[in-house]
């Protein structure tokens, strides 16, 4: 089967996400030309939970559009488990996507025309069109995980913002994907909520050993993280143990 | 991958497509309710219209040709022969125009039976037709004879449907008039009349019925009698004037009167060619219908392309959404397409159900001016046609949604 062919030949399975100097330029040549991102090289292993942090205007979200090929950096290779993505057509990269990477988004981005169950099953109804028993019933366990198994039928809308969000997580999670990014996903949500969901997906990196990349602005979560990343100015000004960070980090907020 | 397979995965994504589709059209149900009456309104017009117009021109043909054959074959008519003129010298002429006398067509047995062979031309009848008084004591009127073969000429004008008294008969002595011409010369069925073609040739006819086409030039002018007594007093023994001809589509009579002609030579004349005026009028009536559907459909086409537009709009994140979820630019394609079908479909079978029903009240309350007839095939016709246009409406709005960068719509608040 052609899906498969692109992960064949992945050169180390256990590194997730690898950037080597990625570049990324908006309005390139014109006027309005803005360098985003500078020559940032990193690299995500399997079962890491990353902390992304840094200034509104730094570059998060873009590096985070990048990794999960909703957008494409102007130089540097990207690689998403060993297979570089650079030259691949429109639809590769959406094969790409659903097959690696689950998103959780700031706003928890549910479609609202759809209830709770539809809206984890979206990913793999998208694939491979109606869901399979199996993958109904680990929808569901997904959805019990999240604490929310009595809501599966209902619309997203009758639902707190703590509690689609975590449907997110459980949508981001149905795939499977080696990777998971989300874009401060407890933005949103007051301390208490913002713990819960965060705890969520302390245990999913855990028990699923998917690898986490969170944009933050909480340090009391990034803390959590064992790694954090820093973005200054789209530059990484600091890329190691959380620990170490606080001083740096505590002098900006 | 087999092709059992690629069926399998078509069939699997187009399950999430009509989904998709289904509950955004769900999801906003005063619009999706909206545009669909709008979209019934269209097709009711145009199902409406349609069914009139053809209501309308049936109604017209079928009067016109309920009494007129629609292809006459007439002998070639006599003109004068020039012998061919010397090249590079010319030939001043008077010529006086020949008069075209009472002949009767070549071997009209052997055209009538080749005729008969053909499966299109539903009925050839032969007919003698002319000139001649009809006479009632002092009274005379101008009158057409025309001599029949009553079975044949049954399938050109059905004359026991419009006897108004007496019975049918022709032959021997027995002869139909019209009414106009029983009132002319004050006559009743059982009466006599004494029939004078010329050169003393006479006849003392019975009136064995009395006839009312509706048209009073005929009914004033015509006398049925049979072949042989009319070709007596005609004075053409054993001959026919005409062929009379019907045939089952009237518009294809112009084409086949031409092959007719080529076939045997003689003068063929079509009713499209006899009645120029009327085949006008219709034409300009298809014509002018044809533009009303044209310009309805397009109103509705554009109609459902806007509210597609803006449904795209609305839906910019949820559509970033899917395509973060991994759906892929067709499928985005697919689902507005689909969208568009369906509205396309809804609107058109209520808008046929609407016009179906006023064509009822047309034909069933008031008065009656004539019957419309409603085919299913142009029903079913107009939903598949209004589906279509669902689909063709949508491929512009479609494919902007399939176009959306995913990193912004996902932003779109």
């Amino acid at each position: 089967m052609s899906k498969s062919h692109i992960l064949t030949h992945a050169a180390d399975q256990s590194v997730v996400l690898q950037l080597d100097n990625i570049n990324k330029i908006f309005n390139g040549g014109t006027p309005l030309e803005n360098h985003v991102l500078h020559d940032i090289s990193l690299q995500v292993s399997r079962g890491e939970l990353v902390a992304l942090v840094g200034t509104s205007g730094s570059g998060k979200s873009t590096l985070l559009n990048l990794m999960g090929l909703l957008d494409e950096p102007s130089s540097g290779e990207l690689r998403i488990q060993g297979h570089l993505t650079q030259g691949l057509s429109e639809q590769q990269h959406t094969q790409l996507r659903s097959e690696s990477i689950g998103f959780v988004f700031q706003f928890h981005h549910l479609i609202s025309a759809f209830s709770v169950l539809d809206n984890v099953l979206m990913p793999l109804m998208l694939r491979y069109g109606k869901p399979s028993a199996e993958q109904l019933a680990y929808a569901e366990y997904l959805l019990n995980e999240v604490g929310l198994a009595s809501y599966m039928r209902q619309p997203t809308n009758r639902l707190s913002g703590g509690q689609q969000q975590r449907v997110a997580i459980a949508r981001a999670l149905v795939t499977r994907p080696a990777l998971v990014l989300a874009d401060e996903p407890t933005g949103n949500l007051d301390t208490q909520t913002a713990d819960e969901v965060f705890s969520l997906f302390e245990r999913f990196n855990v028990e699923h050993q998917c690898a986490i990349v969170i944009v933050t602005h909480d340090p009391r979560l990034s803390m959590r993280c064992p790694r954090t990343i820093r973005l200054t100015d789209g530059r990484v000004v600091y890329d190691g143990p959380s620990a170490d960070l606080p001083s740096l980090f505590s002098t900006v907020v | 991958m087999s092709f059992v397979s690629r069926i399998r995965d078509l069939r699997n994504s187009l399950w999430i497509e009509w989904r998709i589709a289904l509950r955004f059209l769900a999801d906003n149900p005063l619009q999706t309710l909206l545009i669909s009456v709008a979209i019934s309104v269209g097709a009711a017009v145009i199902v409406f219209i349609t069914a009139l117009m053809m209501g309308l021109q049936n109604n017209v043909i079928d009067r016109t040709l309920g009494t007129q054959a629609h292809i006459r074959i007439e002998a070639t008519r006599q003109h004068n022969n020039f012998s061919e003129t010397p090249e590079g010298k010319y030939i001043w002429a008077l010529e006086s125009p020949r008069a075209q006398r009472l002949q009767t067509i070549n071997n009209w047995q052997e055209v009538r039976d080749v005729l008969d062979q053909n499966p299109i031309l539903n009925t050839v009848s032969p007919l003698i037709s002319g000139p001649a008084f009809a006479q009632k004591g002092t009274a005379r009127a101008s009158v057409a004879i025309m001599g029949i073969d009553p079975e044949r000429y049954a399938g050109i004008i059905e004359l026991k449907d419009y006897l108004q008294e007496g019975r049918f008969s022709v032959g021997a002595s027995n002869v139909l008039i019209g009414v106009q011409l029983a009132e002319d010369l004050g006559l009743r069925t059982g009466d006599k009349l004494r029939l004078d073609a010329g050169d003393n040739r006479q006849s003392i006819m019975d009136v064995a019925g009395i006839f009312e086409l509706g048209v009073r030039e005929l009914d004033s002018r015509y006398v049925y009698t049979d072949l042989k007594q009319a070709q007596t007093l005609l004075n053409l023994p054993g001959g026919v004037t005409i062929l009379e001809l019907k045939i089952s589509d009237v518009f294809t009579a112009e084409y086949w009167a031409q092959r007719i002609k080529k076939l045997t030579g003689l003068h063929v004349q079509s009713w499209m060619e006899s009645n120029g005026q009327l085949l006008n009028a219709l034409r300009s009536q298809t014509m002018t219908t044809q533009m009303i559907r044209i310009f309805v459909a397009l109103s509705v086409i554009f109609g459902i392309a806007s509210v597609l537009a803006v449904s795209v709009v609305q839906r910019t994140r949820e559509i970033g959404i899917l395509r973060a979820m991994g759906s892929s630019q067709q499928q985005i394609l697919r689902v507005f397409l689909l969208q568009g079908g369906l509205l396309g479909l809804a609107g058109s079978l209520l808008g046929v159900m609407v016009g179906y029903t006023l064509v009822q009240v047309f034909n069933n309350i008031g008065e009656r001016l004539f019957y419309i007839g409603l085919e299913p095939s142009m029903l079913l016709s107009a939903i598949l046609i209004a589906t279509a246009s669902g689909v063709i409406a949508a491929m512009v709005p479609a494919r902007r949604a399939a176009k959306y960068d995913p990193a912004v719509a996902i932003r779109y608040v």
